[in-house]
Parts: structure tokens; C-alpha cells; sequence
């Protein structure tokens, strides 16, 4: 062990209770990776604070001696965001699992970052109330996390991300220094560094506290799934119900493969003959769901529906819902490995892009399932692969930058919620041009000058661009040409 | 070439600006001139950059440049049925887009639907160096790079001119009605709370001078079933009370003292300042009429969890030193290095939003 390592270890140790504090090999192996497991490397240590002083001296400490630190939740993130760094610390905010204060009058509830966003509802439930943002991982994943990464999920269409049911975060910089960013009151004064923070992928600074906006539980909510015998009428039956001026609780959409995989997993009831299914739910009070639920049913049927059917009670609710939910692991069990895209896109490209995916899936010679968020135009395209089979990676790579680049082509993103990580790091060469990495990386340096926080994720640096190759081609051109000339 | 596209001539503004030092003050239409702290150098009209540049009603996004007349704005989107749901003030007919979003302004319906910085899915913007830069785009989710467009709102141009910007946009609501219930203040902010507690179609309240106003907005079955619920008097010509509140167009507004906007946790209780109050946003901002001293406005609001801006100086005075509630040490000097990291020659509005920033 090198001497700057031991002096580290013996700082945390006397800074730190002593279960607060890994390092052996074999418990720093289950911090290894998140949900992107291609991806994974071990960091020096993990350390376990309970308490924000802990946090703030094992900042202070890591500041002081120049090692980076990785701020991880639940480790669920897919774009490798908690990834450790082979020289670093992993500061695991899983300790921090207290709802610290409901109130119910205000609809607000204060919790610690490690809390899981289902926990959040639960807690809330006895008094009519439920934090919205329900990504699928919600049974998993942390507040800390989702804040990081700008979560969203199925009922986000109608009820905003992450960033706009959040209304104030307790954070330290990496001097240790706390800030209160937004407020329960609105507008807080200066700059919105509540959004900033929201989405930054660890990089700016850790959370500790988070007091999030509670909503009142609808009255009533009915899900509706139809069936489409292509992708492509299934997609622009999407774009109709939008442009009816419906705005749905939560419009999903699934291909055969990801159909038939939830199917062999959960039993949903899905028409396992169907090309794409849509599931579309309504809420609100009983006659306003049942006036949408005939209006989207005219739209559907009207775009070329094969078949409509409206959840009957709760239960077959719950039922339709868990096979959108169980999707990525239902998939997960048909091939050893599955690599998660996340663009998002203009709704009215969606037909387009998905047959361009069908296309480039069939050149790559690998299997794409689809399962996403329609309403938002956010894809998950799913490539199924076998590491252990010899080059299956690298093509699956190659495929997932394909996508991405597609998404970029039509106007969209390389992400819509699951964060650049490492993961996306080259695309954001394609998506960005220098001068506007070079803004993110000024902004980092605001809060974070020696680069400490997270470094090497969310934001390439203009080497890593030169080196990928590939620099900010916007909807195939390059940007400005006429402005670069200056 | 187009006329309207100005991006051009601001970029070679700024970097001239940056060259020699000179700093600029970013201008729509003037319509927010009363509001900030009063900047000095060489005005940089923006209000020529205008411009619808992309809507399709069935995305719900519309792009535009930022000197586009909010009142242009509306119109296309009434004419297809939808609307900007933060309900902006103009406080001038010739408001602009980019004002607007660089004031992060919102009106009655932001407790239900969101404030201006909501709505932002993107935008260009030319930085201090006059470099043109994108940030966001025109989908409804993108985490891709730290959120610099949603960071935009509110900035009041200390960071970047705003070119063009993407707002998301929503169906206008089927039907609106106004109930009007007779209570004070206090049972007012104690139903404005009891009721957003529940999912009723709320869609903005107020308290006035004895009056509790509550707008309902959705599908007339909706509508009708959640009022005959509330039992209130409807209220005719509802449209004119909600627009002269947003506007300031109200007699509450005429009084000469000075107005202070406080934001506030929408439970707080009634201030205790000598002055007319109106409250709106579900209790969670209250206009106040006060020559009450500035600190001890500040106090009041920092007592009850909240902070106090002072909107409008009294009639006739001069723009006020420090309108904003003042940063903590900590995030004052992070926002005078975030401002460096966008606009190190300091030149864009400085001073506009605190001193040296
Ligand atoms: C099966 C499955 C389904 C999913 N479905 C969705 C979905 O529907 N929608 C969606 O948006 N995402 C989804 N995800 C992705 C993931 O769950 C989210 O990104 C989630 O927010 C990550 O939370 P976490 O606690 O696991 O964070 P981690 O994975 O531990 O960390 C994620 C990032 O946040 C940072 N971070 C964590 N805590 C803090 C903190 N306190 N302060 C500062 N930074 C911090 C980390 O450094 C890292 O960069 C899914 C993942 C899986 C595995």
C-alpha cells in the first residue's frame, strides 16, 4: 500500500465510526458497478457516514488530499454515474434513510438523500398524498440519486421530472460547505441553482437533504392498453392522442419483444400477437376519466387500433402496470446482457426513428426490444448481447452509439433520464460543440475547481472528443458554419 | 438573410463589449425596467431578435426568438387551442419573451401548474465571450450537460443573452369559473391549503379585502361537479379580475407606497406588516403595500420561512440599492463564480440582479 493511501486510510478511520469504513476487497466488490454493469472498477475505499459531519470531514478530507469522491444512492443509475474511481472514495449515502418530516397542510415532505422514492408515497399515503416522479427502480432507488439524474417515470407526462417536484436541497461542496438551494417558499432569490444541481450527476455537489412537493392522490385513474399491428401506427397514434390536446397520466409503449418477454415474466394480460401495445392511463375525477377515457379510445381507434381494452377494476390496473414495470428485467431473461438506451426524440419522428432502430438492429445482428416512454418520446431501446460472447460488446456499443446519434440526428437527445455517465460520454461530443462543453466543465470548476466530484463522467473533455472522433454535427451539418468563421 | 435574425449583430456587440470592458444592458421591449437593481452602461437592444421560429401545437413546444412580443406568442398558441400554463405577466403590452423568462415571472396559476422556469426545455444564448451556445433543445426530457437553459430563468441576462428559447406548452383548459367565498384572511389561507390537498381542478386563488377567489379549470362536467362541491358565488367577469391581478392593473396596486412581493411557505400565517395585502398562489405569495422599512419586511419574511423583493419602489422613487432578499455568504460567492464561468469580463447586466454579479 502506497504511504499517500495508508495516511487516507488512517484520516477516514479517525474521522469515520468503524463500521463506517470499507476497504478490504471483498466488501468493496458489491460497490463495483451500478445498473450498467459493463462498466465496473474498484475504488480505495467506501465509506458509510451516518451523520452530515461525517460527510462533511470525509469531503474536507478527500478535498485536502486531492482524491476523488463518488457520491452513490442505490447504485441503480444506468449510465455508470456511481461507477467508483480506481484512486478514489465512494461516499455511499445509503445510511441516510429517514423520512425526517411529513406535512401534510403544506403537501411537503423532508427526507434524508438515502430514502427510497417508493418510501416517499408510502409515507404519504395515509393523508391522500404521493410524490409523483415514480421511476420503474422506484422500489430501489434513492431521492439522492434521482435528483442527481433528473429522474423521471411513467407518470411524469402529466406531473413533471424530478426537477419540478423538488422544491429544496441541503448540499455540501466539496470544501464541505453547505448550501440551501430553492426553498418551501417559491422563487428562492438569485440564480435557480436548484435546477443547476438537479441532473448534475454527483458532480457539483452531494446532497444531504432533500423536501420534495406531495401531491393529492387522484380520485380515480383507469389504464387503457391497445393494440397496434405496427410500430409505426402505434407511433403516430401517440402524436394523435397529444395532439387532441389529451394529456394522459401515462402513455407507455412496448414492442413484440418486450411484450412477449413481460408475458413469460409477470402473466399481464398483454395480447402476446400484438406488433406494439400502448398503455395510456387517465385520472382525475370519476366523469373526467370517463369522458377522456372515451375520447382517447375514439383517437385510438380512429389511428388504426386493432384491439382496445380499459383495466376493469384496480387489480387488472396493477396487473397492466406491472408488466410495464417488470419490462427491463422481463427482458433481462432473455439474453445474459441487455444495454438500456435512453434518447429522447420528437414525438412526431417517433414511427421514423423506430424503423431506422428495426433497421440498424437487423445490420448489428443484434435483438432490440423496445419499451419506453411514448408520451415523452423518451426511448429505451434495449440491445440484448452476450459479454462472454467475443466481440457481442463492442457491437452492442457500436449499435447504442448508432441510436444515440440517430436521436440526435432528428432533433432529440442522447438522454432523457438515465444521465451521460460514463456511458455516453462520446455522444455528448456529437450532441455538444466545444464551446458549450467548455461552459459545462466552467460551470463545474465554479463549484468544484480541482475537479473532485465525480470526475470523468457526465461532461467529455475536448481530448476525449478529438480522440472519438466524431465533433457536433447537428441534424447532419455542422452548427453555425457561418458563426464558427468569427 | 432574415431581418428578424439578429444573433449576428449581438454576438459582435458582445464580444466588442468584452473586448473593451464595457458593460451592457440587455433590453426587450423595457417592460421589466422598474424591476432589478438599475445597471450602468451601454443599452444592447435585443427586442429586433424576434420571431416564431418552430411550433407544432401536437409536440406541445414552441421555439422563438427572445424578442419575440409575448403578445404574438399567445395569439399563435390561442389560435391552436393552447397556452403558456405559467400564465406570464407582460406589466406592458410590448413585453418580450426574453424578458419574461430572464425575470422568471409567472402569474395566478403558477401554485398549479409551474413557475416560467418550468416550462424551459431550451435555449441558445450568447455567453460573455460572444460565443452562441445551446443548451436543452425542444424534447420534453433531456439530462444531457447540466440544465444551463432552466438556469437561465430568473439569471435577468447577468449570464447570458438569451437568442431564442423553447418553452413547453400545454392544452388551454375546456372551461374556467371563479367562485368567490366571504372570509378572512386567515380561514382563506387555511382553505386555499385544505383544498390543494385534495385533487380538485384548482387552477389559482387569491384573497382580497375579504374576498377568497378560486378559479376552477378543465372539462365543463369536471368543472361543474368540483363547484357545486365548493358552494361559492360565481364570479362574472372573472377573466378581467385574474388579468388586472396578474398585471397590477387592480386599485390595490395604485397605492403609492412601496410593493413587496413576499414568498412565502403557502401555510404561513398573516403578516403582521402595516399595509394592504393581497394573497395569491394558494398562500404562497403576498403582494403588500407597506412603507414599513425594508429590514424590517426582509425580517418578516425571513421569520416566516419565506423572503421578501422589493417589486416597486413608492411612486417616484428612485430604483431600489438591494430589491432582492440577500444571498448567504456561501452562495453570494458562488454566484459571483458562476458568473465568471459564464461571463468573465462582467459585462453582461452587471449588477442588474446584486452588486457584483
Ligand atoms: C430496472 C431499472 C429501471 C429503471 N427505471 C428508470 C425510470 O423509469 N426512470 C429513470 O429516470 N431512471 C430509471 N432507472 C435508473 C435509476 O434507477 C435512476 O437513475 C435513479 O435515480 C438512480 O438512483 P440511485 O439511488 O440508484 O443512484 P445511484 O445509481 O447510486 O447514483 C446515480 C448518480 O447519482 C449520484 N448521486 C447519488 N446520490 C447522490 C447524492 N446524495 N448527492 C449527489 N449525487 C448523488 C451518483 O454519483 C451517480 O452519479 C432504472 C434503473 C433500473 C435498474
Amino acid at each position: 500500500m502506497s504511504a499517500a493511501r495508508a495516511t487516507l486510510f488512517t484520516d477516514l478511520r479517525a474521522a469515520l465510526p468503524g463500521d463506517a469504513l470499507l476497504t478490504r476487497e471483498e466488501e468493496l466488490r458489491p460497490y463495483e458497478c451500478d445498473g450498467l454493469t459493463a462498466y465496473r472498477a474498484l475504488p480505495l475505499a467506501v465509506a458509510l457516514p451516518h451523520t452530515v459531519e461525517e460527510v462533511v470531514s470525509v469531503l474536507r478530507l478527500c478535498r485536502a488530499r486531492g482524491v476523488p469522491v463518488v457520491a452513490r444512492g442505490a447504485g441503480t443509475g444506468l449510465s455508470g454515474g456511481a461507477l467508483p474511481h480506481a484512486e478514489g472514495v465512494v461516499l455511499s449515502l445509503a445510511r441516510f434513510n429517514r423520512i425526517l418530516e411529513i406535512d401534510p397542510r403544506a403537501r411537503i415532505a423532508r427526507v434524508e438523500p438515502g430514502v427510497r422514492n417508493l418510501a416517499i408515497s408510502e409515507a404519504a399515503r395515509p393523508y391522500g398524498l404521493y410524490y409523483a416522479p415514480d421511476p420503474s427502480s422506484q422500489i430501489a432507488c434513492t431521492i439522492g440519486g434521482n435528483v442527481a439524474e433528473n429522474s423521471g417515470g411513467v407518470h411524469c407526462l402529466k406531473y413533471g421530472l424530478t426537477v419540478h417536484n423538488v422544491l429544496a436541497l441541503e448540499a455540501l461542496t466539496i470544501e464541505g460547505e453547505r448550501l440551501t438551494l430553492g426553498g418551501r417558499a417559491a422563487d428562492a432569490p438569485g440564480y435557480d441553482l436548484l435546477a443547476l444541481l438537479t441532473g448534475s450527476e454527483g458532480l457539483l455537489a452531494v446532497v444531504v437533504e432533500a423536501t420534495v412537493r406531495l401531491l393529492p392522490l387522484p380520485q380515480c385513474a383507469r389504464v387503457l392498453l391497445a393494440a397496434f399491428d405496427s410500430v409505426v401506427t402505434a407511433g403516430n397514434a401517440v402524436g394523435a392522442i397529444i395532439a387532441a390536446g389529451v394529456i394522459p397520466a401515462g402513455l407507455e409503449m412496448m414492442d413484440r419483444l418486450a411484450v412477449e418477454a413481460a408475458e413469460d415474466f409477470v402473466h399481464a394480460g398483454y395480447p402476446r400477437d400484438a406488433v406494439a401495445i400502448l398503455l395510456c392511463e387517465v385520472d382525475g375525477d370519476e366523469e373526467e376519466v370517463a369522458a377522456a377515457l372515451t375520447r382517447v379510445q375514439e383517437i385510438l381507434k380512429h389511428a388504426g387500433a386493432r384491439e382496445l381494452r380499459v383495466a376493469r377494476d384496480e387489480a387488472e390496473r396493477q396487473l397492466f402496470w406491472k408488466g410495464r414495470k417488470a419490462a427491463f428485467p422481463a427482458v433481462g431473461r432473455l439474453s445474459p446482457d441487455y444495454y438500456c438506451i435512453d434518447g429522447t426524440i420528437p414525438r412526431s419522428k417517433l414511427a421514423e426513428v423506430l424503423t431506422r432502430i428495426a433497421e440498424l438492429s437487423r445490420e448489428h445482428d443484434l435483438r432490440v426490444a423496445n419499451v419506453f416512454h411514448a408520451g415523452d418520446g423518451n426511448l429505451h431501446p434495449l440491445i440484448l448481447y452476450d459479454a462472454n460472447m467475443p466481440g457481442e460488446l463492442a457491437r452492442a456499443e457500436t449499435l447504442g452509439a448508432a441510436i444515440m446519434e440517430l436521436c440526435i440526428a432528428v432533433g432529440g437527445t442522447i438522454t432523457g433520464e438515465h444521465g451521460v455517465g460514463v456511458e455516453k460520454i462520446s455522444q455528448m461530443c456529437v450532441q455538444f460543440t466545444p464551446a458549450e462543453l467548455e461552459q459545462f466543465h466552467a460551470v463545474k470548476r465554479a463549484f468544484d475547481p480541482a475537479g473532485l466530484l465525480n470526475p470523468g463522467k457526465a461532461v467529455p473533455t475536448l481530448a476525449h472528443c478529438a480522440e472519438y472522433g466524431r465533433m457536433h454535427v447537428h441534424r447532419g451539418e455542422l452548427r453555425f458554419p457561418d458563426l464558427e468563421r468569427y | 438573410m432574415d431581418k428578424d435574425d439578429q444573433s449576428a449583430v449581438i454576438v459582435a456587440r458582445v464580444r466588442e463589449a468584452a473586448a473593451a470592458h464595457t458593460p451592457l444592458i440587455i433590453s426587450g421591449s423595457g417592460s421589466k425596467n422598474f424591476l432589478g437593481r438599475r445597471v450602468t452602461g451601454i443599452p444592447l437592444a435585443v427586442g429586433g431578435h424576434r420571431g416564431i421560429l418552430h411550433y407544432v401545437p401536437e409536440e406541445l413546444v414552441l421555439s422563438a426568438r427572445a424578442g419575440t412580443p409575448l403578445a404574438d406568442i399567445e395569439t399563435a398558441l390561442t389560435a391552436r387551442g393552447q397556452m403558456l400554463a405559467f400564465e406570464p405577466p407582460y406589466f406592458d403590452t410590448t413585453a418580450t419573451l426574453g424578458g419574461t423568462i430572464a425575470a422568471n415571472l409567472s402569474g395566478p396559476r403558477r401554485a398549479y401548474a409551474g413557475a416560467a422556469r418550468d416550462f424551459v426545455l431550451g435555449c441558445h444564448l450568447v455567453n460573455g465571450k460572444g460565443e452562441i451556445l445551446h443548451f436543452g433543445g425542444e424534447v420534453m426530457k433531456n439530462v444531457a450537460g447540466y440544465d444551463l437553459s432552466r438556469l437561465m430563468a430568473g439569471a435577468f441576462g447577468t449570464l447570458g443573452v438569451l437568442l431564442d428559447i423553447s418553452l413547453k406548452v400545454l392544452p388551454r383548459s375546456e372551461t374556467d369559473t371563479t367562485l368567490i367565498f366571504e372570509r378572512d384572511e386567515t380561514s382563506a389561507i387555511e382553505l386555499m391549503n385544505r383544498w390543494a390537498s385534495r385533487p380538485l381542478p384548482l387552477s389559482a386563488t387569491a384573497w382580497s379585502d375579504g374576498r377568497l377567489y378560486v378559479r376552477l379549470s378543465g372539462p365543463a362536467p369536471a368543472i361543474a361537479a368540483a363547484a357545486a362541491g365548493l358552494s361559492g358565488e360565481h364570479l362574472p367577469q372573472a377573466e378581467e379580475f385574474w388579468r388586472d391581478l396578474r398585471e397590477h392593473t387592480s386599485p390595490f396596486f395604485t397605492d403609492p407606497r412601496p410593493l413587496w412581493r413576499l414568498a412565502l411557505p403557502s401555510t404561513a400565517a398573516p403578516l403582521a406588516l402595516d399595509g394592504p395585502e393581497i394573497v395569491t398562489w394558494g398562500g404562497a405569495q403576498r403582494w403588500v403595500k407597506t412603507g414599513v422599512p425594508a429590514d424590517r419586511v426582509r425580517a418578516c419574511a425571513a421569520a416566516a420561512g419565506g423572503h421578501a423583493t422589493l417589486f416597486r419602489p413608492a411612486r417616484g422613487a428612485l430604483p431600489a440599492e438591494a430589491p432582492f432578499a440577500p444571498l448567504t455568504p456561501a452562495l453570494h460567492h458562488l454566484h459571483q463564480r458562476l458568473k465568471a464561468a459564464f461571463d468573465p469580463a462582467g459585462i453582461l447586466n452587471p449588477g442588474r440582479l446584486y452588486a457584483g454579479i
